[in-house]
C-alpha cells in the first residue's frame, strides 16, 4: 500500500509548501508518540482534564421499546461535551513536544474551535480558529467561548463562508506559519498523516467500549453504529473493532432535508471519488469537479467531504453507510431526551435514528452500541428555530 | 535530443535579449467571458512571453483572497473546463505566448486525465501547473503528459529542501517555478537575502529556466534578485489592474 492511503483513498494533495510541515508532523508521530513520557501525559491529560474513560450505558427504557440492547458510548461527557478533545488534546500535546507555540484550528459550528481552543489554554499554547463568517453569525455562543478560552476567531470571508472554506483558510495560513504553529485538524479527514493521527488519537473511544463492553456484557456488540461527517468519532469507535468479523460497523450520514435536490452530507452514500482539502474521496461535487455546498440540521455533519478511511471501509465492505434525513434525527434527539434522559447532540441523534429506522430489522437478543458523539445543550437554539416554523 | 519545450524557448529568448521573460496569470473567463479573450490577445500583443491561463475551482486553497474571488466569479458565469478548450482552439495560432493551463487536481481529475492531455495537445497548450499536485502524487501521470507534449511545472518554495529539489529536477520540467511568498518575516534586506539564497539554490538544482511568482507588484521588487531570475509571474497585481477597468498592455508596459 503506498504511504498515506488506505486502499486508493489518502495521499497528500496539497501544496509543495506543506510538505514541509506535514514530514515533520508525520516524523514527530513517529518519534514522539509512542514514547512513554507523551503517553504518561496524555493519559493523565484523558482521565484528569477530559474526563476519561467515558462510561457506556445501556438505554433501560429504549431497549424495552425496541426488544434489543441499546449501548450508547457517553462522549458527550467528555469536557467539552464531545469526542473532539481526544483529538485537539492530544494534537495540541504533540504540537507542544514539537516546540510548537500556536494551535491553528477551522471550525464550522464552533464545536472543534472551542475543543481546540480549551486544549491551548491548557497546555499554554496560542490558538488561532478560522470560522466561515456565515458560521461566525450563526454561532455566535460558540465564538464568545472561543474567546473566553483565549482564542483569536478569524471570520472568513471567502466561497460559501462555511466550513470548507474555513479550511481552506487555515491551510492557507498554515503555509505562512508554519515554523512555530500546528495546524489541529478537526477530523479524520485532509492529506496524510492528518487520518491517521485523528484515527489514533480518537480510538481511545473504540478500546475502552470494547473492552467495557466485554466486561459488562460478556461479548462483543453486534453493531457499533456512529455518525459521520468528516469521520473522526466513527472510525475512533470503529478502529478497534475492525477485526472483529462479526461486529457489523455502520455509519451514519446526513441526508439533509431528504426533498429531491435538496443540499445533503451523505458524500459516501450519494458523492462521488475525487480530491478535496489534499485527500482522495468522496465528494458532493458538480460533473465539473467544483466542490458543492453540503447541507445537514447537525452543524458537525454538514461537509461536502468524508475521511478517506471510510472510503475504504466502504469500499472494501468492512463498514456499511446509510442515509439519515433531518427530521428522523430530530424524532430521535426527542426520544432520547425523554426517555432517556440525556440530550444528544444532533450530529449524535443521526445514529440513534438509524438504529430506530432499522428497529425490525434487527433481531431480538442484538446488542446494538451507538456512539453517543456529543451531547445536545449546543443545538438548542437550532431546535427551538425548527420549532417555532 | 528532445526538441525544447515551446515554454523553455520562450523563457531562453527573452533572456537572450537581456529582458525577464513575462508571465500574465489570468483566470479563464475573467473579467467576463466575452472580454477574456480579448486580453490574452492583448497581453500576447504586449510581450507576454507564457500566458497562464487559470482553470477556476470552487477551493482554490494555493492562492490569495484576490485570485479566488476572481475565479469564483468566472465559475458563476458557467467558464468550464470544456468550455476553455474549445475557444483556446480558436484562438491559439493568433498567439506567440506559449500557453500554461493552471489549475487544481479535482476538476482535471474529473474531466479525465486523458481527455485532458488529448484536447490540451490539440488546443496548443504547453505545459500545466497544477498547484496541489506534488511529487509523488504527480509522478503515475507525467508519462501520459509527456506522451501529448505537456510539460509538468513544479512549484517549489523558500521552505524547499535541496534534495527535494534535484528529485523534481528529475522530471526534466520546462521551467520551475520559485513560489516568493512564505510569511517572510523580518527586515526587507533579511527577506531579500533568503530570496537570494534559495534563487541560488534553485538555479544550482535545475537545468531549466527559473520563474519568480506570487506577489509580485512593482518592478523594484526585483533589483535585489534580477540576477537569478529569468522570468517573472504576476496574477493578483494584474487582476486588479484588469478588474479596474484599465488596459492589459498598460500593465505590461511597466515591465518590459
Ligand atoms: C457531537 C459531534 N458529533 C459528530 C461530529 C462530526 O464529526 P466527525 O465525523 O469527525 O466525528 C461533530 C462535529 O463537529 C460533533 O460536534
Amino acid at each position: 500500500m503506498r504511504k498515506g492511503y488506505f486502499g486508493e483513498f489518502g495521499g497528500q494533495f496539497v501544496p509543495e509548501l506543506l510538505v514541509p510541515p506535514l514530514t515533520e508532523l508525520e516524523k514527530a508521530m513517529q518519534d514522539i508518540m509512542d514514547g512513554p513520557q507523551f503517553r504518561k501525559e496524555l493519559d493523565q491529560l484523558f482521565s484528569e482534564f477530559v474526563g476519561r474513560p467515558t462510561p457506556i450505558c445501556r438505554c433501560a427504557n429504549l431497549s424495552r421499546d425496541l426488544g434489543f440492547d441499546l449501548w450508547l458510548k457517553r462522549e458527550d461527557l467528555a469536557h467539552t461535551g464531545a469526542h473532539k478533545i481526544n483529538n485537539t488534546v492530544g494534537q495540541g500535546l504533540l504540537a507542544r513536544y514539537m516546540g510548537k507555540k500556536c494551535l491553528l484550528a477551522e471550525t464550522g459550528a464552533g464545536q472543534h474551535g472551542v475543543a481546540t481552543a480549551t486544549a491551548a489554554a491548557v497546555l499554554g499554547l496560542e490558538c488561532i480558529v478560522f470560522m466561515g463568517a456565515l458560521d461566525v453569525k450563526r454561532q455566535s455562543h460558540n465564538v464568545r467561548r472561543m474567546e473566553l478560552l483565549g482564542a483569536k476567531v478569524e471570520p472568513v470571508q471567502s466561497g460559501t463562508r462555511t466550513l470548507k472554506d474555513a479550511i481552506n483558510a487555515a491551510l492557507r495560513y498554515w503555509i505562512g506559519h508554519q515554523q512555530d504553529t500546528h495546524y489541529c485538524l478537526g477530523s479524520a479527514v485532509g492529506p496524510h498523516p492528518f487520518p491517521l493521527l485523528v484515527r489514533k488519537l480518537q480510538s481511545v473511544i473504540g478500546r475502552e467500549a470494547r473492552s467495557q463492553f466485554m466486561e459488562k456484557t460478556g461479548r462483543l456488540p453486534d453493531y457499533v453504529v456512529a455518525c459521520v461527517g468528516g469521520g473522526s468519532n466513527a472510525v475512533g469507535i470503529f478502529h478497534p473493532f475492525a477485526r472483529d468479523p462479526h461486529v457489523n460497523l455502520v455509519g451514519v450520514e446526513a441526508g439533509g432535508e431528504g426533498t429531491p435536490g435538496c443540499h445533503h452530507s451523505a458524500t459516501l452514500c450519494r458523492g462521488s471519488f475525487g480530491v478535496l482539502h489534499g485527500t482522495r474521496t468522496y465528494l458532493l461535487q458538480t460533473e465539473e469537479g467544483q466542490i458543492m455546498p453540503s447541507h445537514s440540521v447537525a452543524p458537525g455533519l454538514d461537509y461536502p467531504g468524508v475521511g478517506p478511511e471510510h472510503a475504504h471501509l466502504k469500499e472494501s465492505g468492512r463498514a456499511t453507510y446509510e442515509v439519515i434525513y433531518d427530521q428522523q434525527a430530530l424524532e430521535a434527539f426527542y426520544l432520547l431526551s425523554g426517555r432517556e434522559g440525556i440530550i444528544p447532540a444532533l450530529e449524535s441523534s443521526h445514529a440513534l435514528a438509524w438504529v430506530i429506522a432499522r428497529k425490525n430489522r434487527i433481531k431480538p437478543e442484538s446488542m446494538v452500541l451507538v456512539n453517543l458523539s456529543g451531547r445536545g445543550d449546543k443545538d438548542l437554539d437550532i431546535v427551538r428555530e425548527i420549532e417555532a416554523q | 535530443m528532445k526538441k525544447e519545450n515551446l515554454l523553455t524557448q520562450r523563457i531562453n529568448e527573452a533572456v537572450r535579449r537581456g529582458r525577464k521573460a513575462l508571465i500574465p496569470f489570468v483566470p479563464a473567463g475573467f473579467p467576463s467571458k466575452d472580454a477574456f479573450w480579448d486580453i490574452i490577445l492583448e497581453l500576447d500583443d504586449s510581450g507576454a512571453d507564457i500566458i497562464e491561463i487559470g482553470v477556476p475551482f470552487s477551493d482554490p486553497v494555493a492562492d490569495g483572497p484576490i485570485v479566488e474571488s476572481a475565479s469564483i466569479r468566472c465559475l458563476e458565469q458557467g467558464v468550464s473546463l470544456s468550455w476553455i478548450m474549445s475557444e483556446l482552439l480558436k484562438y491559439r495560432e493568433k498567439l506567440r505566448a506559449g500557453i500554461v493551463l493552471m489549475g487544481y487536481y479535482n476538476p482535471f481529475l474529473q474531466y479525465g486525465l486523458r481527455r485532458l492531455s488529448t484536447e490540451a495537445e490539440k488546443a496548443g497548450v504547453n505545459g500545466l501547473i497544477i498547484p496541489d499536485l506534488i511529487l509523488e502524487e504527480v509522478r503515475p501521470h507525467l508519462e501520459l503528459f509527456g506522451d501529448f507534449h505537456l510539460s509538468f511545472t513544479p512549484l517549489v518554495g523558500l521552505n524547499t529542501s535541496k534534495e527535494r529539489m534535484r528529485e523534481y529536477s528529475g522530471i526534466s520540467p520546462a521551467f520551475v517555478y520559485l513560489v516568493s511568498v512564505l510569511g517572510i518575516t523580518g527586515t526587507r534586506a533579511s527577506a531579500d537575502r533568503l530570496l537570494r539564497a534559495k534563487l541560488a539554490e534553485v538555479k544550482e538544482a535545475f537545468d531549466c529556466p527559473v520563474a519568480l511568482g506570487f506577489g509580485l507588484s512593482s518592478r523594484a521588487q526585483l533589483d535585489p534578485i534580477a540576477d537569478l531570475v529569468d522570468a517573472v509571474v504576476f496574477g493578483s497585481a494584474l487582476i486588479e489592474h484588469l478588474d479596474s477597468g484599465r488596459k492589459a498592455s498598460e500593465f505590461m508596459k511597466a515591465w518590459k
